[in-house]
């Protein structure tokens, strides 16, 4: 299960963070979190490593995880032991990347606006706010549908599309396909 | 209702006669892709589902192209875990070494990729295939297991911007110039979560080889997804790579609504616009030839998804024959599948290429994106045909990337700095399919 309510330290990067940054292709050889994770954000931030602590969460810009849809991203991210990703928007691919490994993921509008590396971040994911509990600014994030927090829930998509498996009969990957449209939905 | 293409072809796959943009739709995939990076993360979350078989092998397309030929032992041990599985699994569309190439151009050309189809593909270049109207998108390895075990995707249907090209493309200009141009004016995710439909008359000019570089370029828009509806050069196309493949499915072929309702609409003169060039580290930075620093440069990439079609071999040797690379830059120039090495090695291109001093290597994607053959150094300078000019996206974090048409790289390859084509001197090659 994912937790519900997190808090750490922030790491603060800008716009247009892309999953090469995030992970260099020279590493892609390697399928294994933990190796991954030596290397996570080496080309943009190569302190990362060294300064990331178990439960601190990674706050950004607009378009983070732009580019490649290697999934090594989130995994070497998830693998570093971030907790969650706060930005102000991400790149499609990253964001269904995300949830279906199970890391935590918000879309938060504005949250970067006074946020300064080391201050402390809580995010609640059920009641889709994101608080700077450093500079006492609270935010607003867009909220996560429901079916995809339950994808979030089950640990990621392969828990989640097994148990509908074990649940018998036909695979139905979601309960989601006949609900009524919802423009705002800023998933996929 | 009026659809847009994209709706019609998700509303086919979803077994309903309409959907809207916003809503979420199961569909049924009609090919799954997955490449040496992303195909063995996959197979790997494949197996924790405990399911013994594939939803469907003839539907399946595993493509080493990353890293081939194998680079190290860690790569091998990847190419081999997608060929085990390609027996296991009985996956017939399995192309080795030495008869495949890069995924996007390789599947169009083998027919395996037709227009109305809905392509998954983990690589985040597969929106190339909407080059010839299908819907296709790009996903990770995850996405890609589920899809190996059920044959089906939940989708967000996309809201679409239209894109209107108008006028007819000027010397040098191509699919390349129009994409870059877009970008600049979208921004790197001004089309986020959203199809990007190109149309107007100035893509009867364009050949199919210059359209897929449209549609391959709709991720660094943000885009979803990229699509051109067929027409009679998408149609041909898709005919004569049939018959050449020996491979004959169904498609269907779909077109907009006139009704249909967009969420932007972009007008773009092709005629004013001159070759672009986007400079580091975003492709959104791009802006004409001309008016960029003529900055020296130590490699020049002529390969990739983007640019290595045959079309992009000629006009490159077009400009290199009887001509050499400055001493000082190092040339490289890729084919994107077996099938165009073939093509070019008949043409002499590939003749010319190797006299102007240039390297010509096997279809791979290693260059674009830092992986091997011709990674670049600290400080070192590129211009690429390629898609990404990202920080480190070649190499090292501190090398940077241009990225142009093959024109433009050619000509910057015999200038050893940044070059306009026409500053070789020679006339240029008219690719217009429709006859002057």
């Amino acid at each position: 299960m994912t937790d519900v309510l997190i808090e750490g330290t922030a790491h603060v990067y800008g716009d247009n963070v892309d999953t090469d940054v995030i992970i260099p292709a020279r590493y892609l050889t390697s399928t294994e979190a933990e190796e991954l994770a030596k290397h996570c954000m080496e080309d943009l931030d190569p302190e990362f490593c060294e300064r990331c602590n178990h439960g601190d969460v990674i706050v950004a810009g607009r378009n983070f995880g732009s580019g490649s849809s290697r999934e090594h991203a989130p995994i070497a991210i998830k693998g570093s032991g971030i907790a969650c990703i706060v930005a102000e928007s991400f790149a499609r691919i990253f964001y269904r990347n995300s949830i279906n490994v199970g890391l935590p993921i918000v879309e938060c509008p504005g949250v970067t606006a006074d946020a300064e590396p080391g201050d402390t971040f809580r995010v609640d994911l059920d009641a889709g706010r994101v608080e700077n509990v450093t500079r006492g600014r609270t935010y607003e994030a867009t909220a996560m549908p429901e079916f995809m927090r339950g994808i979030l829930d089950a640990g990621g998509l392969m828990p989640w599309v097994k148990r509908q498996m074990d649940d018998g009969g036909e695979v139905r990957v979601t309960v989601a396909a006949n609900e009524p449209a919802q423009a705002d939905w800023r998933l996929d | 209702m009026s659809q847009t293409i994209t709706q019609k072809i998700l509303a086919r796959a979803a077994g309903v006669d309409h959907v809207e943009p916003g809503e979420i739709v199961m569909c049924d995939v009609d090919l799954a892709m997955g490449n040496d990076i992303t195909a063995p993360v996959a197979i790997a979350r494949f197996r924790e589902l405990g399911v013994s078989r594939v939803w469907d092998p003839s539907k399946i397309a595993l493509v080493p192209s990353h890293f081939v030929p194998a680079k190290d032992i860690a790569s091998a041990g990847l190419m081999t875990t997608m060929r085990e599985f390609a027996r296991e699994q009985e996956i017939e569309h399995f192309f080795e070494l030495g008869r495949g190439g890069i995924e996007h151009i390789l599947l169009p050309e083998q027919a395996l990729a037709l227009p109305g189809m809905v392509i998954i593909g983990a690589d985040s270049h597969s929106c190339t295939y909407g080059g010839i109207g299908a819907f296709s998108t790009g996903v990770g390895s995850t996405d890609l297991a589920a899809v190996l075990a059920t044959g089906r995707i939940w989708l967000r249907v996309p809201e679409s911007v239209k894109f209107v090209y108008e006028g007819r493309p000027g010397p040098w200009v191509i699919g390349k110039d129009l994409i870059l141009h877009v970008i600049s004016v979208v921004g790197d995710d001004g089309c986020a979560y959203q199809a990007m439909e190109h149309t107007g008359p100035a893509l009867q000019h364009l050949s199919q080889d210059s359209r897929f570089t449209l549609t391959n370029m709709a991720i660094e828009g943000g885009a979803k997804s990229g699509i051109i509806p067929p027409d009679d050069v998408t149609l041909a196309y898709v005919k004569s790579r049939q018959e050449a493949s020996g491979r004959h499915g169904h498609f269907d072929v779909y077109e907009s609504d006139p009704g249909a309702a967009y969420a932007g609409v972009h007008e773009v003169d092709v005629s004013a616009l001159e070759p672009q060039i986007a400079v580091p580290s975003l492709p959104s930075k791009s802006q004409p030839v001309s008016t960029v620093e003529r900055v020296p440069v130590d490699q020049v990439f002529i390969g990739s998804c983007t640019n290595a079609k045959i079309e992009d071999l000629r006009i490159a040797a077009h400009i290199l024959r009887g001509r050499r690379a400055d001493p000082r830059v190092r040339l490289m120039v890729i084919p994107a599948t077996q099938e165009i090495w073939l093509q070019a090695n008949e043409e002499g291109l590939l003749q010319v290429f190797a006299e102007a001093g240039a390297t010509v290597s096997t279809p791979t994607c290693g260059a674009c994106l830092g992986g091997h053959m011709g990674v670049l150094g600290p400080g070192e300078v590129c211009v690429s045909t390629s898609n990404r000019n990202y920080v480190g996206r070649m190499g090292h974090r501190e090398a940077k990337v241009y990225l142009a048409n093959p024109a433009v790289a050619a000509a910057t390859a015999i200038f050893g700095r940044v070059a306009h084509p026409d500053e070789v001197g020679v006339a240029p090659l008219d690719l217009d399919v429709v006859p002057a």
